[in-house]
């Protein structure tokens, strides 16, 4: 069987989900990894020390930003010459959409955002979430090549074995450049929750304070802010101490304590780190569609009967304006921080 | 300038979902229009009366896909269409693309076409990007801000590295995150309007082409795994002694 890995990389850097997409592709057979870009030579090597037989390196100027339309061009051209038999992408913003469009040029399917594969025959039979995580269901591609994203943080990565080497075959890219790749903008620095071992979030309850006094010539939303960003300030501690990102309720977002990025649930992101901390968010079920499947789950909430702690495994009634802090200098003695 | 918004029908998204003899059910849960979509027949209205243009809805489903092409209408479209064949039962996101490139080709001199950024049933997110391939069209994903000058676009994505900026031509197709801002409410006037309006149904013969054939399937669909998880509660006299406690357990799971 022919495995194809596409590894995703901003400026060079692969996300870790590239590695365990190329983990799951290793469990099946040899694999061949994709690396498209301006200055790839390390990441192809990269990709060898992580288990890969091939690399077929795509290496242009026209490839240094990543635009979907040239990159699934370059794909669809090599897999038509040689055929795959499985193509597997991260579920990362650029692998869902390079996915997609080569799944068009290639006439085949995607199965998208899969955390499970079997295989019957020369068929992947994938498990992915539906119905933002209330249901699975098996899916398979009929035609080939299969093109499969693999969730983040479903597949174990491989283990690196410096200095083991493979053979890196330079190939041809194709790209029509419709589209200028600006600059990013400096407002918002890219969180990148899906890839996050720890989560703590707050949500509304974050701004409940009334023993915190504003400066006094704020209005009341403006006063709210102010309360919430103490109470994220304390989110932000303890995340810091355990090395995690900070996480926030819709409610939180749209009350503006926090930028959207942050948002975790079923219209935010979809995150399963090992450790979830969950501090005055109720347990909405768009909100426990985004976090359930994270593996060990802490509620910290005012309210006993809070939905939140039906999704825990262990929960604090309590003020988290008294918990967070208590919980961060007790961790900070415990790791020795 | 020629505007289109794509839109799906999908069960609530509060809605109690079980898996029953393999198959999806939602029992007598409310279908509403796919929330995403919202946000794209939003950011397709904004640019509609930045540029005076006219806005088409459109929707592939069954005669219920019809209420979400109402909401649109509701919101200020100015014209829905709905795509129905009984050849399009089992419907994969290529097969989707298919149809509504063929239905973008047919309104014909369309400059913007608006996706959610995915459906909140099969959470695929693939639609978008697999017809702007098929129109040959450039994709602007994950849209949170555009600007239209002349046939200039510039566009404000939020990807994993923060809000990236890209620029390009007309005509493109976006799909709409919620950064975007939030979607308006129907008005009063809007649901008047929409109450009454007759909604033209084209079937795949009127589009001119075949039932595109299902690469993608899903033989079974099950109930996750019941999570054993029973909530333990800590409670002590102080916060420095519940965090002492809590703190002792979450580093006995180990994966800190
Ligand atoms: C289509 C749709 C999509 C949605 N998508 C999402 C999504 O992606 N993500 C999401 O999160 N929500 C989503 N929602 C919204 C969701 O339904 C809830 O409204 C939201 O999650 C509530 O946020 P919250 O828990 O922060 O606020 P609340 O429900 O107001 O809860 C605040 C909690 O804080 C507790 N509290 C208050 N003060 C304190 C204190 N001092 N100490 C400790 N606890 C305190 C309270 O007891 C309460 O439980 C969506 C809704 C819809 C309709
Ligand atoms: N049946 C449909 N009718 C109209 N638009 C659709 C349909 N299915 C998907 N779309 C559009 O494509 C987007 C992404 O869908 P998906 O790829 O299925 O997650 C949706 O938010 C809609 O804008």
């Amino acid at each position: 069987m022919n495995i194809w890995v596409y590894i995703d990389h901003f400026k060079g850097q692969a996300l870790p989900a590239s590695w365990e997409a190329l983990g799951a592709g290793l469990a099946l057979g040899k694999v061949t990894a994709l690396v498209f870009g301006a200055e790839v030579e390390q990441l192809a090597k990269q990709a060898c020390e992580f288990g890969a037989e091939e690399v077929l390196q795509a290496e242009d100027k026209a490839l240094g930003d990543f635009r979907a339309e040239d990159f699934a061009s370059t794909l669809s051209a090599l897999a038509s010459q040689h055929n795959p038999d499985l193509i597997f992408l991260p579920t990362t913003t650029r692998g869902r959409e390079l996915a997609a469009m080569s799944a068009i040029d290639l006439d085949t399917g995607v199965l998208v955002d899969v955390i499970a594969i079997e295989m019957e025959g020369d068929r992947v039979v994938a498990t992915r979430p539906i119905y933002a995580g209330k249901l699975l269901e098996k899916t398979l591609c009929a035609a080939n090549p299969q093109i499969v994203t693999l969730r983040g943080r479903a597949f174990p990565k491989p283990v690196l074995q410096s200095g083991r080497t493979g053979t890196i075959t330079k190939v041809e890219t194709l790209s029509r450049a419709a589209t200028t790749i600006e600059g990013y903008s400096e407002t918002e620095s890219g969180i990148n929750l899906s890839d996050a071992t720890v989560i703590v979030s707050g949500g509304r309850g974050v701004s409940n304070n009334p023993n915190l006094i504003p400066p006094n010539d704020l209005g009341d939303e403006e006063a709210e802010i102010w309360r919430a960003q103490q109470g994220f300030n304390l989110v932000g501690e303890l995340a810091a101490t355990l090395g995690g990102a900070v996480g926030a309720s819709r409610a939180a977002v749209d009350a503006n304590y926090v930028p959207y990025a942050h948002q975790v649930g079923q219209t935010g992101k979809v995150v399963s780190p090992d450790l979830y901390i969950a501090a005055g968010i109720s347990g909405a079920i768009q909100h426990l569609a985004g976090m359930r499947n994270s593996k060990l789950i802490v509620a910290i909430n005012k309210d006993p009967d809070a939905p939140i702690f039906n999704a825990a495994r262990y929960g604090v009634v309590g003020d988290l304006f008294q918990i967070l802090p208590a919980l961060t200098e007790t961790f900070k003695k415990k790791l020795g921080k | 300038m020629k505007i289109i918004a794509c839109v799906k029908q999908v069960p609530d998204s509060a809605a109690r979902v079980v898996a029953e003899n393999g198959q999806v059910s939602w029992g007598d849960a409310q279908l509403v229009i796919n929330p995403w979509d919202e946000y794209a027949v939003e950011a397709a209205l904004q640019q509609k009366e930045a540029h005076n243009g006219s806005l088409i809805a459109i929707s592939i489903g069954n005669e219920n896909a019809k209420e979400a092409l109402k909401h649109a209408l509701a919101m200020g479209a100015d014209e829905a269409v709905l795509i129905t064949d009984p050849a399009l039962t089992a419907l994969d996101t290529q097969g989707a693309a298919h149809v509504l490139a063929a239905a973008i080709k047919k309104i014909g001199e369309v400059d913007l076409a608006f996706f959610g950024r995915q459906a909140i049933d099969g959470d695929a997110g693939l639609t978008p990007a697999q017809t702007a391939r098929l129109l040959g069209w450039s994709i602007f994903s994950l849209s949170a801000k555009i600007d239209v000058e002349g046939d200039t676009l510039r566009v404000e994505r939020s990807t994993e590295e923060g809000r990236q900026i890209v620029s390009g031509k007309l005509p493109g197709v976006f799909s709409i995150v919620k950064d975007f801002g939030e979607p308006r409410y129907p008005s009063f006037m809007g649901i008047r309007k929409a109450s009454r309006a007759e909604i033209p149904v084209w079937s795949l013969a009127d589009l001119g082409i075949k039932a595109p054939a299902a690469v993608v399937s899903w033989p079974e669909v099950i109930n996750p795994p019941a999570r054993e998880i029973s909530c333990e509660m800590i409670e002590a006299g102080s916060p420095e002694e519940i965090a002492n406690i809590l703190a002792d357990k979450i580093l006995a799971e180990k994966i800190l």
